[in-house]
């Protein structure tokens, strides 16, 4: 089986799935929640609710109103204390009948510019850290960027994918997709160095073959492992997203597409990637 | 071959005491430790301790103003700050709530976290009053001329709510009012006496945070020390202003910049939601190893089985808070435990291709899987380090849900190492060996 015999075809996949995403990005960005921005969400059970309604009625600067389960509805403003929202809960009841809240969340703006500096410090050490490991990891200088291209592509598609959910969906980023962001960083570096192990092992044992042909072996005799231990935390992760309950199910979407991105990446996209950077030193 | 024999009675014997941990009640036994052996105290409830998400209840997030504080006496007064709030807190009863100190280079601040906490409102308004009193007396020329009295009519005295010994709720025998009677202590105590002998046939004011809450007239000197606050009370309002009181008035006054509240009801559906989720996903990874690798794939099953009691059991020992980004970095750190086992596997099919016998063959690809286990796996112990940030290092995240799932992540990851690789390789010795 020549799989390396394709290259062309991989990229190509990537780039379908690349270029939406960084269009995405740069038109369209992504929505941060009031955990960056700062801002109130109250949460309600309710059967009689009427959205259209509610938003002018209220008096409270930038409300909306969003459906986010069967009977449960999302209330979106700026920044609220608790007594706001008390009285804003009574007047709702007075209107709608009996109304349950579900959930609070209230953020102030300063502690909201806080998160965002430390989240970046978070991506940025996460990433600085593994850079440093896999350049321990790998001491030629050609595992080592081609493992981080392959990080770059799953972490672009993931953020891309959440910019498109964004703008269709309404879907926002939070710590929790922060968090997520992080584990698919390290997870595609984790599978791209198998990977690599496996290369690196064949050079050792063959060293006359040609590099091109024992890439080809080494992801041949990897990819039943890659495809078969992604399968199982993809279970994991697919049977949360469908009945693991609203709070953890962008979060759990995130890491699926992570893992998805993540193990194609570390076949298909970091290994032909080390077939072209040999084939450009050569000449 | 001792070595295995040894190995499955410590595995066995581990599963076991796991067992024991988890679930207690199958055996009889009460749900709790409580080890004393000389020095040696360890003490536990078998319970799993749920976050706010899963249990319900409230996150507060409060910002000391810190601008009329000398530089050198913040760090003491947001220590005193948050003694305080403790010490309401528990004398409302919320024993399980963590109060955490979080300062930064600018900003003082105290997360309280009050899982199951049932009235919000009120637990807000209990930590949040600076519940600072004192009492304050007209100015002489304003006793000269008693006339449309002002609240700044009043001037502080050296009484204070430092001077009270107790504070408790009373009822007015004859209205049945709820009321605040305050005894004082033996300063407060001849302080309160001289202000009321200077100010018979005058009003006397006590004030709360500045305003003031009511201002009886004197009719005679008191030296008993003992006055009682009447205002407008419920019932609630009476006990909490009594529980301020005697938990002293915060050093600083606070605001609340972030609020988090929890219902009950959500944290249930929330557990049941991703239990479920969970047990489908378990189940489908177990059949899909057995379909994959046969008995090795159900042997693979037993070490899942084994890795699932023994994390449950380290939850209930560390203590692990346990919150719904938790339970996912439990279960994807079962998708990683696998992991290790399908590497093993693969590797064991290469070798017996080329082959070799089957014992030399598993103990290759234990070998060789292992060197690229070790080496994943080390990737992931990074994230989860920063995501944790243990030292609690101020320019980083310390939000419990992110430490909740990086927690149980890097707990995973270490566990599912012991069972990918010790428990499922004994298994195998002993029982794949036997099979021709």
């Amino acid at each position: 089986m020549n799989l390396m015999h394709y290259k062309k075809l991989y990229f190509l996949i990537s780039a379908l799935f690349l270029i939406p995403s960084i269009f995405s990005l740069i038109v369209w960005g992504i929505k941060p929640s009031i955990d960056f921005t700062g801002g109130s969400i109250l949460e309600l059970r309710t059967q009689n609710l009427e959205p259209s309604k509610i938003s002018e009625t209220e008096g409270i600067e930038g409300l909306s109103v969003q459906k986010s389960g069967e009977e449960t509805y999302i209330l979106k403003t700026k920044e609220i204390d608790e007594q706001k929202k008390n009285q804003l809960l009574e007047n709702l009841k007075t209107e709608f009948g009996e109304i349950e809240e579900v959930r609070f969340e209230t953020v102030g703006p300063s502690i909201g510019k806080e998160l965002i500096k430390k989240t970046i410090l978070a991506i940025v050490l996460a990433a600085g850290f593994i850079l440093l490991y896999v350049a321990y990891r790998f001491k030629d200088k050609k595992y080592g960027v081609c493992a981080i291209l392959a990080m770059f592509h799953d972490t672009i598609i993931l953020l891309g994918a959440f910019s498109l959910l964004g703008h269709f969906l309404g879907v926002e980023i939070d710590t929790l997709f922060v968090t997520a962001l992080l584990t698919i960083l390290s997870f595609s570096v984790h599978d791209t160095v198998v990977v690599y192990d496996q290369i690196r092992d064949s050079i050792k044992k063959n060293p006359q073959v040609e590099f091109k042909a024992l890439v080809n072996k080494a992801v041949v005799e990897t990819l039943p492992r890659s495809i078969n231990n992604s399968m199982t935390i993809i279970f994991m992760l697919l049977c949360l997203y469908l009945l693991g309950g609203q709070t953890i199910r962008w979060f759990s979407l995130a890491l699926l597409i992570g893992t998805i991105s993540g193990t194609y990446s570390s076949t298909f996209t970091a290994a032909p990637l080390l077939i072209v950077w040999d084939k450009f030193k050569k000449k | 071959m001792t070595k295995p024999r040894f190995l499955i009675w410590f595995i066995l014997l581990l599963t076991l005491v796991s067992l024991i941990v988890d679930f207690p009640f199958i055996f009889k036994l009460p749900e709790e430790i409580n080890i004393s052996w000389g020095p040696i105290k360890f003490r536990r409830e078998l319970k799993i301790k749920k976050g706010l998400d899963l249990a319900g209840g409230a996150l507060l997030v409060l910002e000391a103003e810190m601008k009329d504080i000398a530089s050198e006496d913040q760090d003491e007064a947001l220590q005193a700050a948050k003694e305080v709030i403790a010490r309401r807190i528990d004398l409302y009863g919320l024993t399980e709530s963590l109060i955490q100190i979080a300062k930064t280079k600018d900003k003082s601040r105290i997360m309280v976290e009050m899982p199951g906490v049932k009235n919000i409102d009120e637990a807000i308004s209990l930590v949040g009053k600076t519940a600072q009193l004192d009492f304050r007396e007209l100015s002489e020329d304003k006793k000269a001329s008693p006339s449309a009295l002002q609240i700044f009519d009043f001037m502080p005295t050296d009484l204070t709510g430092r001077d009270l010994k107790k504070a408790q709720v009373q009822f007015n025998q004859q209205t049945g009012e709820p009321m605040v009677a305050l005894q004082f202590n033996n300063e407060g105590v001849e302080k309160f006496a001289a202000i009321t002998q200077d100010n018979v046939g005058f009003q006397v004011a006590i004030f709360l945070d500045g305003l003031p809450v009511t201002i009886p007239t004197v009719n005679e000197p008191i030296l008993s020390g003992q006055a009682v606050i009447s205002g407008s009370f419920d019932l609630k309002e009476a006990k909490n202003l009594a529980i301020q009181l005697n938990a002293g008035a915060l050093p600083v006054p606070i605001k609340i910049v972030e609020q988090k509240t929890i219902g009950a009801t959500l944290g249930e559906e929330s557990v049941e939601k991703s239990i479920r989720g969970g047990l489908v996903g378990l189940i489908l990874v177990i059949l899909f190893m057995i379909v994959l690798y046969g008995f090795l794939g159900f042997l693979a099953s037993l070490g899942l089985v084994v890795y699932g009691l023994l994390s449950l059991a380290l939850y209930k020992l560390i203590p692990v808070t346990l919150t719904l980004p938790g339970i996912a970095g439990f279960l994807l750190s079962v998708g990683m435990a696998v992991d290790a086992n399908i590497l093993i596997f693969e590797r064991l099919k290469e070798e017996k291709w080329l082959g070799k016998p089957a014992a030399t063959a598993i103990e290759l690809a234990f070998g060789r899987a292992w060197e690229s286990i070790k080496d994943a796996n080390i990737c992931t112990l990074i994230t989860c380090f920063i995501l944790f940030n243990p030292f609690n290092w101020s320019f980083l995240n310390t939000s419990g849900m992110v430490r909740g799932f990086a927690l149980t992540l890097a707990l995973g990851i270490g566990i599912s190492l012991f069972t990918g690789i010790v428990v499922t390789r004994t298994l195998i010795r002993i029982f794949y060996r036997s099979k021709p």
